[in-house]
């Protein structure tokens, strides 16, 4: 069988395929920071000395972090609204990402936050600086400058899954690409050009990375 | 007029191994108390407990008739709200044995942190404090370099300013020249002479025997958990009254 490459139905098609790829910047753009908050929560919870917040914490990593992402997608989108959580597919899939990335950017935080020697605090506390003031300015900081490597290929990973909104119809990068192998039946073509536009967002999104990296580098 | 510092029959325990058995120790304005002793007999511990990096199961520690850390109200000993807590530490200053810089400041930024955030000073005003005080250390040339970019005794005049500089009535050391090497020895010893010479309370942990002699209005020698012997250095070097402390000086190099 021979198949001849014709990329002119896809570009007839680019725009929507450029939309998609906006959507799905804009689903990670709202889902990630706020994964990166509930993260940055839970860390502290997993490796707080109160039982009380680290068995919550560590009960939230271990389910969520050990259901696929797929079934949480379909899950908050088919099974919530049966327990009377009505969302739209866009909300839903947001908050699903949200929940997801904050178990997994948990695990990364906490690497970072028992990498920050105890001698730290310490010295914070010795100048009367309060535990949130010492979080604040000096264990954050610290925390972030050590796991920003990890972090990077963390968000790149979570930016991909993105595209696991196409399963609930969310018209983002992947589904529009769907549709338009569908309706045009250049389906090389289309999964080519559906796959550079991933590559070429991640590798700006790894390039952002590694420069907020080397501005944040401690001098030595 | 009350004394600087009263400590009266601290104990303090990890699980139930009691490391302080009670312990006295009244301290004037303008001491300078070095306290020594072979590792684990304490003295570190009580320096920790002064300014609450250590809970204490006994006894009261004040700081100008104020108690620390703790406070008895019905019979019933509780430990005070942490705000509060945190305002007492900075009644005190510490220096490290590991110095303890913050790694992702400048040496400016390692001075001002304090002053911004406790002493709520503008940043103009807090910039010059630390000048005054990175200048007192020998420092002003560095001011903008990083912890990573200074050798070990640099790193720890730096953390001398940045406790100094919040201006505490009493500066704990805390063997803060057991991590140097010897030839960076001398210049951190300098810096705390200084500071005695302008009558500046503290209380140093060492093991420098020559600095203690030199330094101090009296020497306290702990040992297991006690106070074994207390005086003037020169008595305390020179006719030790205990055994313990005999021994003690004999096995430690005097120089």
């Amino acid at each position: 069988m021979t198949y001849s490459l014709n990329f002119a139905a896809v570009w007839r098609s680019f725009d929507l395929l450029l939309q998609g790829l906006a959507l799905s910047l804009g689903l990670a753009i709202v889902a990630i920071p706020a994964g990166c908050l509930i993260g940055l929560i839970t860390a502290f919870g997993l490796v707080s000395k109160s039982v009380l917040l680290r068995k919550p914490a560590g009960l939230y990593v271990t389910v969520i972090r050990n259901t696929p992402i797929l079934v949480l997608v379909l899950f908050s989108y088919f099974a919530l609204p049966e327990l009377g959580v009505r969302l739209g597919k866009i909300e839903s899939f947001v908050l699903t990402l949200a929940i997801y990335s904050g178990a997994y950017l948990a695990e990364v935080f906490r690497g970072g936050l028992i990498a920050v020697p105890p001698g730290q605090r310490e010295a914070g506390l010795a100048i009367g600086l309060t535990e949130m003031q010492i979080r604040t300015s000096i264990i954050i900081p610290l925390m972030l400058r050590n796991v920003l490597p990890s972090l990077g290929s963390t968000m790149i990973s979570l930016f991909k899954d993105t595209s696991l909104a196409a399963a609930i119809a969310v018209p983002e990068l992947t589904f529009e690409a769907r549709k338009i192998n569908v309706e045009t039946f250049r389906v090389i073509e289309t999964w080519i050009v559906a796959s550079c536009l991933y590559v070429a967002t991640c590798s700006l999104l790894a390039a952002l990375m590694r420069a907020v990296e080397r501005r944040l580098a401690v001098p030595r | 007029m009350t004394n600087l510092l009263e400590i009266r029959d601290l104990h303090k325990r990890y699980g139930t191994v009691e490391v302080l058995k009670g312990v006295d120790c009244s301290m004037r304005q303008g001491e300078v108390i070095s306290i020594i002793g072979s590792s684990g007999s304490g003295k570190t511990t009580m320096l920790r407990c002064i300014n609450m990096l250590e809970e204490f199961q006994g006894g009261t520690i004040s700081i100008d008739g104020q108690e620390i850390g703790y406070q008895t109200v019905g019979g019933v000993r509780r430990r005070k709200p942490e705000r509060e807590i945190a305002r007492q530490r900075a009644l005190t200053g510490m220096a490290f044995q590991q110095f303890n810089l913050f790694p992702h400041m400048s040496a400016a930024g390692n001075v001002m942190l304090g002053l911004v955030k406790v002493k709520k000073m503008s940043r103009e005003e807090a910039r010059a404090v630390a000048e005054k005080w990175l200048d007192r250390v020998g420092l002003l040339s560095r001011i903008d370099h990083y912890p990573g970019q200074l050798s070990g005794g640099q790193q720890q005049r730096v953390a001398i300013a940045r406790a100094i500089a919040m201006n505490p009535k009493l500066m704990l050391f805390d063997e803060v020249t057991s991590a140097l090497d010897p030839e960076l020895v001398n210049e951190v010893l300098q810096v705390i002479k200084a500071l005695a010479d302008d009558g500046m309370s503290m209380l140093i942990v060492t093991h420098e025997m020559r600095f203690a002699y030199e330094v101090s209005s009296r020497v306290i020698f702990m040992n297991q958990g006690r106070i074994g012997e207390e005086g003037n250095p020169r008595e305390m070097f020179l006719k030790p009254k205990t055994e313990r402390l005999a021994e003690f000086l004999k096995t430690s190099t005097f120089n």
